[in-house]
């Protein structure tokens, strides 16, 4: 049996659940389009197309179901955002979430961040479970009492019901966006975030919405020098002074926020030679870079172009320390993939609790994993086929070579329509979550 | 009447109980607005039992509304029964000093510290400080939070040994896991050292003030900074050298912008607080160096502090030191790169003239002067002209006024219109610098050209400008120099140009004066009532309102009523409108008979 990737121990990841329809065609609105566990991982917010959130929460474990360890449930869904339309630039606003980023807890509620192309909102999401009693104008039944028969006053009175969990927009950060926001991130200083969209960089103090500071901006005097676009950005998770942000031609910057207060000038300049031999049309298009994350320790970062996912070392420039090929095989079909836009689409990447591992999507609905110290890695699918709880995941295999093995998926019935994009990572434990179109599975692990 | 079994004088109160939790926000915030006519209503025994444990719990609520009840809660001793029960509003504030909107929790702290004062010392030590423990050792920061904001009004009152514990909760919060909570403690610190014995002072406070000046975030240590100044002021100056200064400078020269930034800002308290031999020994050198800084924001800031800086110099060395230190750098920020930097030292600049005297204005402040008045950026030139009073009151106008003239033109005819509404509004004051005949010469034209604008807030202040400028020079100068100009707006073919008459004429009656009013305006409004634009007719409907009480009586009824009266039949329904207005107005009796 072949081992899972991620954590150290042998495992095998399991099947423990999935959520949203079955149907096969699917409403455009109900395709997520982001993913992402909260600081504990109780909690795992989705965003789709729709402007909507869905947030689950994890179950209690119970003793007496010992098999189904914390399946995570609805909490609380709510409509973020909606579309709106721009007169002035006639332009049309889609509702979609780009992104969501939780805040740290800081009391019995939780709070996320939730961005569309333009605007982003602080959420509270509460629980409520007390409710007041008593009226002094009507009765119990709810009929008027007559005014002059009121000889006493009744004071409310605070009487236990169901569980109720609200949501709340508790900010609005809007009007700072001329481009599409590609990019939240909390800082560590818990009280300021940034955002990014395809040319400039905005920081954001979490509790002043009507002001921001424009730290970056890439945006050429003439917009026909344009030559590259920010592509995502994220603040580092313990030095509140660092942030990076990485462009369409495959480069990241770290800048440092102490040293000016605007940060045109970076730092850190990471990027890898290109080689010479395997130069070609598309080299610069899937060079681009798809996504960046800091590792929990902040010692890497990892980033997602088309065809690979790079670890670098903050410490050296030059070069990532750690390189794997998400889906080399598709290297031969870069023209086919250009013609039907496939080229383009935005793999995210993520890192496990100890950075140990790492994750990050495919087509064919296939995710791949990587683990860091055995340099092994494996291709999984979300499927509905063997979503039997605790079923195994099998290994897929895709078959490059000449002839194909037993088990084996020829690149060409690949199904290019069926894209994993946004994965998530519990920051705790082996449980991740992959946004297959407008499902989201959960597996988890199980020890041998 | 009411009948016997009822008593209809509850109803009002009941309904504000009601609306306490109504749909609508509006009628929950009057609600609560009204709690003291509630809690009157009720009862002290009642409202101690029923209204304030209902109050705990309703933390739900809107912002708005948990702000109103935080306030009201601050002064509600004497509805709960005196400073005997007062204990009893520790839970609902209790309960909103952990909510996470920062607005309301800040409010439930001042509550808290407001009520503390009317504990009893006994009562601070079994309610009160209990309940500042249990906020410290919160599970969430926003509790521990509103905890850094209660430890200074406890100390003083209680005992030693408590005391004791309370210092070691404060030493815990200094060194919390969470950004947020170190900042509260960071920003409470100073104040907490002020009700703190001098040598608590010194072996508990300053090793904090030293942790959290070198706190890794950014911003927990520019707050230190501010706290940084506030513990100099507590110290002898003996101390200050080895307790402060260390990590002071450390501070004054951060790796962030922000923190330098922060002792820039607080540069003219530090040096109060340091008093002049530090101020002369380090201060100077510090200054110097952030006059210089790498980052524009911070060069700003200290460029701000420049004048103060200086002007709080000791006595004995004041000139010395702004001679050889300070002035060569502030002779580099006149050409800096980044213009808030210069607009920020132009707004302050002028003052160092009455430091330094005649003869060094003369030999090294005016050329800068006069190389700001050239800067490409208006706002350099904005400031330095609307500080021309300091100068003028050390070397008299003159010397400058050579360069002042074409950087009035100049700002007088920029494209912002904004920038030409600054100059304006510093016309007044220049005049009344430069006097008659300067003006008459150099500025009477620029004046009368703004009347004619083609933005209508500059063509308004030019006429405000007008007034101010007859205040000045008074009324005769007034009929040989701008009313004539202005009457002879009248026949322009623009009719926006003809109303620029009406409104001058507005502006200008009162302060002309009777005569010259009758005899020179009035004519020219009569005039214009027969004008073909509807807007120029209603508006000389109004302007004889407005110059009615200049008027004499006899005037009014000769020659204003039978104008009014034709204006008040005329076709558009506005003149119309006005024209009785003015009517009603000017002659409040005849008013009536002409509308029957």
């Amino acid at each position: 049996m072949m081992a899972g990737v991620g954590g150290g121990n042998d495992f095998q990841w399991c099947f423990s659940q999935v959520k949203g329809a079955i149907d096969e065609d699917v409403a455009e609105a109900d395709i997520i389009s982001t993913v992402e566990f909260n600081y504990s991982g109780e909690l795992l917010a989705t965003g789709d197309k729709g402007g909507r959130v869905v947030i689950f929460q994890r179950e209690q474990e119970s003793k007496n179901r010992l098999l189904s360890r914390g399946e995570y449930n609805v909490y609380s869904t709510f409509q973020s955002h909606e579309p709106e339309f721009d007169y002035l630039k006639s332009l049309e606003i889609e509702e979609k979430i780009n992104k969501i980023r939780w805040l740290p807890q800081q009391n019995a509620a939780h709070f996320l961040l939730s961005a569309n192309d333009k605007t982003i909102k602080l959420w509270k999401i509460s629980e409520r479970d007390k409710r007041a009693e008593g009226y002094n104008l009507k009765d119990e039944d709810g009929r008027l009492r007559d005014p002059f028969r009121i000889t006493t006053l009744r004071v409310p009175v605070l009487m236990p019901m169901d569980l109720m969990v609200e949501a709340s927009p508790r900010r609005i950060f809007a009007n700072a966006h001329t481009y599409h926001i590609n990019s939240i991130s909390v800082n560590s200083d818990y009280e300021t975030y940034l955002s990014a969209d395809d040319l400039r960089i905005n920081l954001w103090h979490l509790e002043i919405t009507d002001r921001s500071f424009n730290i970056v901006d890439i945006k050429p005097a003439n917009m026909e020098e344009l030559t590259e676009v920010i592509t995502a950005a994220e603040c580092h998770p313990h030095q509140c002074n660092v942030f990076v942000y990485s462009s369409s031609k495959g480069t990241i910057r770290l800048c440092d926020m102490r040293a000016a207060a605007l940060c045109d000038r970076h730092s850190k300049f990471f990027e890898e030679p290109e080689d010479p031999s395997s130069r070609s049309f598309f080299s610069e298009i899937i060079s681009s870079i798809s996504d960046v994350k800091f590792s929990h320790s902040g010692r890497y970062m990892m980033t997602r172009d088309y065809l690979s996912v790079k670890v670098w070392d903050l410490n050296m420039e030059n070069r990532p320390v750690e390189t794997y090929q998400v889906h080399e095989y598709l290297r031969s079909k870069l023209c086919s993939l250009y013609e039907n836009d496939c080229i383009f689409d935005k793999f995210e990447c993520c890192w496990n609790g100890s950075d140990s591992a790492i994750m990050t999507g495919s087509y064919n609905n296939f995710f791949r994993m990587f683990d860091r110290n055995t340099r092994r890695d494996i291709t999984l699918e979300a499927s509905r086929e063997n979503s039997k709880p605790r079923a195994m995941l099998k290994p897929r295999k895709v078959c490059t070579g000449g002839k194909r093995k037993k088990d084996e998926i020829s690149v060409d019935s690949l199904d290019f329509n069926k894209k994993i994009l946004h994965t998530a990572w519990h920051p705790k434990e082996n449980v991740i979550a992959v946004a297959a179109t407008n499902n989201l599975y959960i597996f988890q692990d199980k020890i041998n | 009447m009411a009948g016997a079994e009822g008593d209809d004088s509850l109803y009002p109160i009941a309904v504000l109980i009601d609306e306490l939790r109504n749909e609508d926000v509006q009628l929950r915030l009057n609600s609560i607005k009204k709690l003291s006519t509630i809690a009157l209503a009720l009862g002290v025994e009642r409202t101690r039992t029923e209204l304030l444990p209902f109050l705990t719990d309703t933390i739900y609520d809107e912002d708005e509304v948990l702000l109103a009840l935080a306030e009201q809660l601050g002064s509600f001793t004497v509805l709960v029964g005196g400073p005997e029960f007062v204990h009893n509003l520790l839970p609902p504030l209790e309960s909103l000093a952990t909510v996470e909107e920062t607005v309301v929790r800040d409010k439930a702290v001042e509550s808290l510290r407001k009520i503390s004062q009317e504990h009893s010392p006994v009562d601070l030590e079994v309610h009160f400080v209990p309940l500042v423990k249990r906020l410290a050792s919160g599970d969430w920061f926003t509790s521990r939070t509103s905890a850094c904001g209660l430890f200074s009004v406890c100390y003083p009152r209680v005992s030693s040994t408590v005391k004791a514990e309370i210092r070691q909760h404060f030493r815990t919060l200094c060194s919390d896991d969470t950004p947020m909570v170190r900042r509260a403690a960071a920003s409470k610190l100073g104040e907490f050292a002020k009700v703190l014995e001098l040598d608590y002072v010194k072996s508990d406070i300053i090793p904090l003030f030293t942790a959290l000046a070198s706190d890794e975030q950014d911003s927990v240590r520019l707050l230190a900074v501010e706290a940084g100044v506030s513990i100099a002021t507590l110290l002898p100056q003996e101390d200050l050298e080895a307790l402060v200064m260390p990590t002071l400078r450390q501070a004054a020269e951060d790796k962030s912008w922000r923190v330098r930034y922060m002792v820039a800002d607080k540069f003219s308290e530090l040096q109060k607080a340091v008093g002049p031999e530090i101020t002369k020994t380090d201060l100077v050198p510090a200054f110097q160096n952030l006059l210089k800084d790498c980052e524009a924001e911070v060069r700003a800031a200290a460029a701000n502090k420049v004048k103060v800086f200086c002007e709080n110099l000791p006595e004995d060395s004041r000139e010395t030191i702004i001679m050889t230190h300070i002035l060569p750098c502030v002779k580099e920020l006149v050409s800096d790169t980044n213009q808030h930097v210069k607009s920020a030292l132009a707004s302050v600049i002028m003052g160092l003239s009455t430091i330094l005297g005649k003869d060094n204005t003369v030999e090294h402040l005016l050329p800068l002067f006069l190389v700001q008045l050239k800067d490409e950026c208006p706002e350099v030139r904005l400031n330095i002209i609307s500080n021309l009073d300091c100068v003028n009151e050390v070397i008299g106008i003159r010397q400058l006024s050579q360069s002042l003239l074409p950087a009035i033109v100049e700002l007088a005819e920029d494209a912002k219109w904004r920038v030409r509404l600054a100059i304006i509004e510093y016309m007044p004051l220049l005049a009344g610098q430069l006097g008659v005949e300067f003006f008459d010469e150099k500025l009477n034209s620029l004046c009368m050209a703004w009347l004619i604008d083609h933005v209508f807030a500059i063509r308004e202040a030019a006429t405000c400008n007008l007034m101010k400028l007859v205040e000045k020079f008074g009324a005769e100068w007034a009929q040989n120099t701008i009313v004539p100009k202005v009457l002879g707006m009248a026949n322009d073919s623009n009719y926006l140009h003809r109303m620029t008459t009406l409104f001058c004429i507005n502006a200008l009656s009162g302060v002309c004066g009777q005569e010259i009013t009758t005899k020179h305006m009035l004519p020219v409004v009569l005039k214009m009532s027969t004008d073909q634009v509807a807007n120029v007719r209603f508006n000389v409907a109004r302007c004889l309102q407005k110059i009615g009480p200049v008027l004499d009586s006899s005037a009014l009824q000769a020659e204003v009523k039978p104008v009014l009266e034709k204006l008040a039949t005329d076709q558009d329904m506005d003149v119309k409108y006005f024209a009785l207005e003015a009517i009603s107005g000017t002659f409040p009796f005849i008013s009536l008979t002409f509308e029957t």
